[in-house]
């Protein structure tokens, strides 16, 4: 019963558009780590095996029909909100969150997980209901009930990072099903308002984040260190970039978490100017190319769906390179197959499945 | 909505359009991240640059080796050498406590004082380890690096220091070092300075500072967050001070030195023909070690208290009447004036009286019909009240300057007094009187107002020696950068020429010479019978006693009369000139010139054969 066009269709240049940034990732997590002594396994192999795993992931999720997840799409759902509730109930809590389910083996981050269920939520609402002249505000109660709860409890966490990426898919997925005029400002207008009241919601670390945000060089020991080490470290690359494991910030350890959400500061030193413009185009081509699957896909389903996993890739890229080039505020999002974490690698490797299973199924006999 | 049906959704324009906005937007969103990176990495490149060459890099000095110091000949009087200080790097340690008490041990210093070092510290720059000990000893220094594993953030530094290897020479004109002071590091000569650096505090090595300090050098390293050194990158090797050569002759120092066995009092020798200081010494004195050390606090107490005042530079800044040595004065001012000659006779009965007054010739019952030759031989007091109501106070004040006293020579050593020598006008502007002629006789044999220090009356001494030219004295011969370049050499400089009769040097000079050379002369017990030499003998009331024919031992230490002693050898051709003063020491006689007598002994190397024979002459 095995269709030959899949194999035939499958989608080589994303793919390998994918292996190369991750390859870009795993050669600065070398240099990052050079001068590291870690009693296990180092850094760069441990993330290779993350990608390892990532890849058997992508087999798996593509052995399987995308279809077939718009008929699982509640229970996934559902399952999910449930997880996050366990999590506030009986929760791992390291440094000050409790974001982890302790299953033994490993840690399951239930929050991380419900970035793709949403994305099959959404896209199975979004697929299932069409406006030809957009959503109104009466026909979004549903959609911003499923967004709202998830968000809620990720926010109880707490996780800011992970709460806005869900709200951001969310929101972009409406934006692209369509929304008419007058909805859109109105809704422009409850966020804003949300925002200002959501200020008042937020924890101290939370603010001071913002604040540090807004003037780093108030407290440059403490909470504005990040950003200044970060930018120091960015603009000290040059052009040409101080070169491989020459990057006296990141080699000296004066950039904090270097391997994880600030690795792009160091490729930035290493590399420049010159090797940002390349690694950026390479994370665009990935998001276009995320578009294009939807685009061409063969259901309403897996156009959402790719459309959702694009716009999850493209806020990680841009919240992580907007944090550490000073542009947003530091939340802790990683930079999508750059950054150390099997977490993320996971997550990303599973969207960038659900993406190839739409590409190799976008014919439509 | 039948799901199956062959879907085109996507190909209904304002869905492409959706395709075409969603594109757009992203590419914009990275162009504005590009847009951001090219503000940081091109146009801000130099300034980010900057900051991160100053996160890494750190500049440690490197104390130069201080400029040593020279005897005449060469012999070494101050060098330097290593000293090990126990630093702390403090973002290494984690547990203070833990480790001032372990160090504690180790040093045998208190924990308390350990702690206080430590809090001190605090204020210094990050990156700059906290001094914890100075100068700790071979053995602690072995215990602790043997250690080191339970001492960590523990360093050792080195750092020169003075050592002496003569011993202590002549410590009040070598002077001392010292951490510079806050007040210091505000004054513009010490621009270069940092706080920690060690300044010269007195005596030449203040003087001479901008001299033997040398150049510190640096040493650029690249440090990570926690300030730790992680590799050299530039190492810029400090210059060493300069080399300065005194015109101090170390044995002859020793042997002045030595020869006050303990009393108080001072010492100059010099160089009749140039003004070189050949010794000089003040005593008691200090040890320059324990400077070199650091003082412990009941080191510098004790130094304080000690009724003898060992800090005190007697040989420049303590101010003596001359005693009888002033005499010399006295008959050059007369027999230049032309009031007396040399054969002008008086007949000395033990006194003589000036209106109501009786003034007393310190031999009870005279010595007979006395002229100038047999008045400086044996100092008879009545001679010289004779003259010096005829020649004045005013004309023997003159002389007294014209032969270098009652100012400060220029030794540039610090706290030196200038002496005083009183005439009429003095006394009208001091005190508002005018002058007693009484006075004038007191004047005449060094008492009263008139003050000499030991430099003044070597240097007086030494131009009756080379015919009436006072030179300023010097201790400094030259300088030598490291490549034994000369680079200031200092040459004798002329203060003044004397105007001396002839006929009036060489009666003077004759007596000077049977003062020590002639029976019955006041420094007989103290000629070298193989080197004649001359000299005067002086003793300096310090109170007036009503009764003279007391007995020294009976009167305490304090109240007895200075005494005091200036010379100058060969007394035919003369070379040097010596001043001695021992306070307290009673008599010229018998307390300062044997102290000369073994100064010139020593010079003359007269010391290395049998001593003469110690005849027992009357005074």
């Amino acid at each position: 019963m095995f269709d030959r066009r899949l194999l035939t269709h499958f989608d080589w240049g994303l793919l390998l558009v994918v292996l190369i940034i991750a390859g870009l990732g795993i050669l600065n997590l070398i240099s990052v780590t050079s001068s590291w002594t870690t009693p296990t396994a180092p850094f760069s192999l441990k993330q290779l095996s993350w990608l390892g795993g990532g890849l058997v992931i992508v087999s798996i999720i593509c052995a399987i029909d995308y279809r077939r997840l718009e008929y699982l799409a509640f229970f996934l759902y559902a399952g999910n909100l449930l997880l996050l509730l366990l999590v506030l109930l009986i929760g791992r809590t390291s440094m000050g969150a409790t974001r982890w389910l302790d299953l033994k083996f490993f840690n399951l981050q239930p929050s991380e997980l419900m970035k793709i269920v949403i994305i099959i939520t959404l896209a199975c609402f979004f697929s299932r209901n069409e406006q030809v002249r957009g959503f109104a505000f009466r026909d979004l109660w549903m959609p911003f009930t499923l967004l709202a709860l998830p968000a809620l409890l990720i926010m109880k966490q707490p996780d800011l990072g992970t709460a806005m990426i869900v709200l951001m898919i969310g929101a972009s997925m409406a934006l692209f099903a369509g929304i008419q005029p007058a909805t859109l400002s109105g809704l422009g207008l409850l966020a804003g308002g949300a925002a200002t009241g959501g200020w008042f919601l937020l924890h101290d670390y939370q603010k001071q984040r913002i604040l540090t945000f807004l003037n780093p060089e108030s407290d440059p020991l403490g909470s504005g260190y990040h950003i200044i080490q970060s930018k120091i470290a960015v603009g000290s690359g040059g052009f040409w970039g101080k070169g491989f494991m020459k990057g006296t910030q990141s080699q000296l350890s004066f950039l904090p978490e270097r391997h994880t959400d600030f690795a792009f500061s160091v490729f930035a030193e290493e590399w420049g100017f010159f090797g940002c413009v390349v690694l950026l185009a390479l994370f665009l081509l990935l998001v276009i190319w995320g578009l294009n699957v939807s685009r061409q896909a063969s259901t309403r389903f897996g156009m959402f769906l790719a459309f959702g996993v694009s716009a999850m890739l493209f806020f990680h890229i841009v919240i992580n390179l907007g944090m550490v080039i000073g542009l947003l505020p530091v939340v802790g999002v990683p930079l999508p197959l750059f950054s150390y974490g099997g977490t993320s690698m996971i997550t990303t490797m599973t969207g960038v499945g659900l993406l190839l299973n739409v590409s190799m199924r976008r014919f439509k006999f | 909505m039948n799901r199956d049906f062959p879907f085109d959704w996507q190909a209904l324009p304002q869905n492409r359009k959706r395709y075409v906005l969603a594109s757009l937007a992203a590419t914009v969103v990275f162009l504005l991240l590009l847009l951001r990176l090219w503000q940081l990495q091109i146009i801000s490149d130099e300034y980010y640059r900057t900051l991160s060459e100053k996160n890494r890099t750190r500049y440690i000095p490197i104390a130069a080796q201080r400029g040593r110091i020279f005897d005449r000949d060469g012999r070494l009087l101050a060098d330097n050498r290593p000293a090990f200080n126990v630093t702390v790097l403090r973002q290494e340690v984690e547990d203070p406590e833990l480790l001032l008490d372990r160090l504690s041990r180790f040093l045998s210093v208190d924990r308390e004082e350990l702690l206080k070092r430590w809090n001190a510290g605090k204020r210094l720059p990050r990156y700059r380890p906290i001094p914890l000990a100075w100068d700790v000893d071979r053995k602690t220094l072995e215990e602790i690096m043997e250690n080191a594993v339970d001492l960590p953030g523990v360093l050792m530094e080195t750092r020169p220091v003075r050592s002496f290897p003569l011993g202590s020479i002549a410590p009040h004109f070598l002077g001392y070092l010292g951490e510079i002071t806050e007040k210091e590091l505000g004054l513009p000569e010490f621009e270069n300075y940092r706080p920690g650096d060690v300044v010269g505090k007195a005596g030449l090595e203040k003087y001479l500072e901008a001299i033997l300090c040398g150049i510190d050098g640096e040493r650029r390293v690249e440090v990570d967050v926690k300030g730790k050194s992680m590799r050299i990158l530039k190492t810029q090797n400090p210059q060493p001070g300069n080399q300065v050569f005194l015109t101090l002759q170390a044995s002859l120092q020793q042997v002045a030195e030595q020869a006050f066995d303990g009393q108080a009092g001072a010492a100059v020798v010099i160089n009749v023909h140039s003004g070189e200081i050949l010794a000089i010494t003040s005593q008691p004195t200090f040890d320059p070690a324990q400077f070199a050390r650091g003082l412990t606090t009941s080191e510098w107490r004790d130094l304080q208290t000690n009724p003898l005042k060992p800090l005190q530079n007697r040989a420049i800044s303590g101010q003596y009447p001359p005693g009888s040595i002033f005499k010399i004065v006295t008959a050059l001012a007369a027999l230049k004036a032309g009031v007396a000659t040399p054969s002008t006779r008086v007949t000395c009965k033990g006194a003589t009286t000036v209106g109501d007054h009786t003034f007393r010739c310190w031999k009870r019952w005279g010595h007979g019909p006395t002229d100038l030759h047999k008045a400086l031989k044996e100092s008879c007091d009545v001679w010289f009240y004779k003259v010096a109501l005829d020649v004045g106070i005013d004309n023997i004040a003159a002389m007294a300057r014209e032969l270098g006293l009652g100012s400060a020579l220029g030794l540039p050593v610090g706290m030196e007094k200038s002496g005083l020598i009183p005439d009429r006008n003095w006394k009208r502007k001091r005190y508002g009187k005018s002058w007693y002629l009484g006075e004038t006789l007191n004047a005449a044999i060094g008492q009263g107002y008139i003050l000499t220090t030991p430099l003044q009356l070597a240097t007086m001494i030494a131009a009756i020696a080379n015919g009436g030219t006072v030179y300023r004295p010097h201790i400094i011969k030259h300088i030598e950068n490291n490549g034994h370049q000369t680079m200031q050499s200092v040459e004798p400089e002329i203060l003044h020429q004397a105007a001396l009769p002839a006929f009036a040097l060489d009666a003077v000079r004759e007596g000077l010479e049977a003062v020590v050379n002639e029976p019955g002369g006041t420094a007989w017990r103290s000629r070298l019978d193989e080197l004649p030499y001359a000299g005067k003998t002086g003793t300096s009331q310090v109170v007036k006693l009503r009764d003279d024919s007391r007995d020294e031992k009976l009167i305490p230490y304090r109240f007895r009369d200075h005494a005091l002693f200036a010379a100058y050898a060969p007394a035919q051709k003369p070379e040097i000139a010596v001043a001695v003063v021992v306070e307290h020491g009673s008599h010229g006689s018998s307390a300062a010139a044997p102290i000369a007598k073994a100064i010139i002994a020593h010079y003359f190397g007269l010391d290395k054969q049998t001593p003469t024979s110690q005849n027992t002459t009357g005074e």
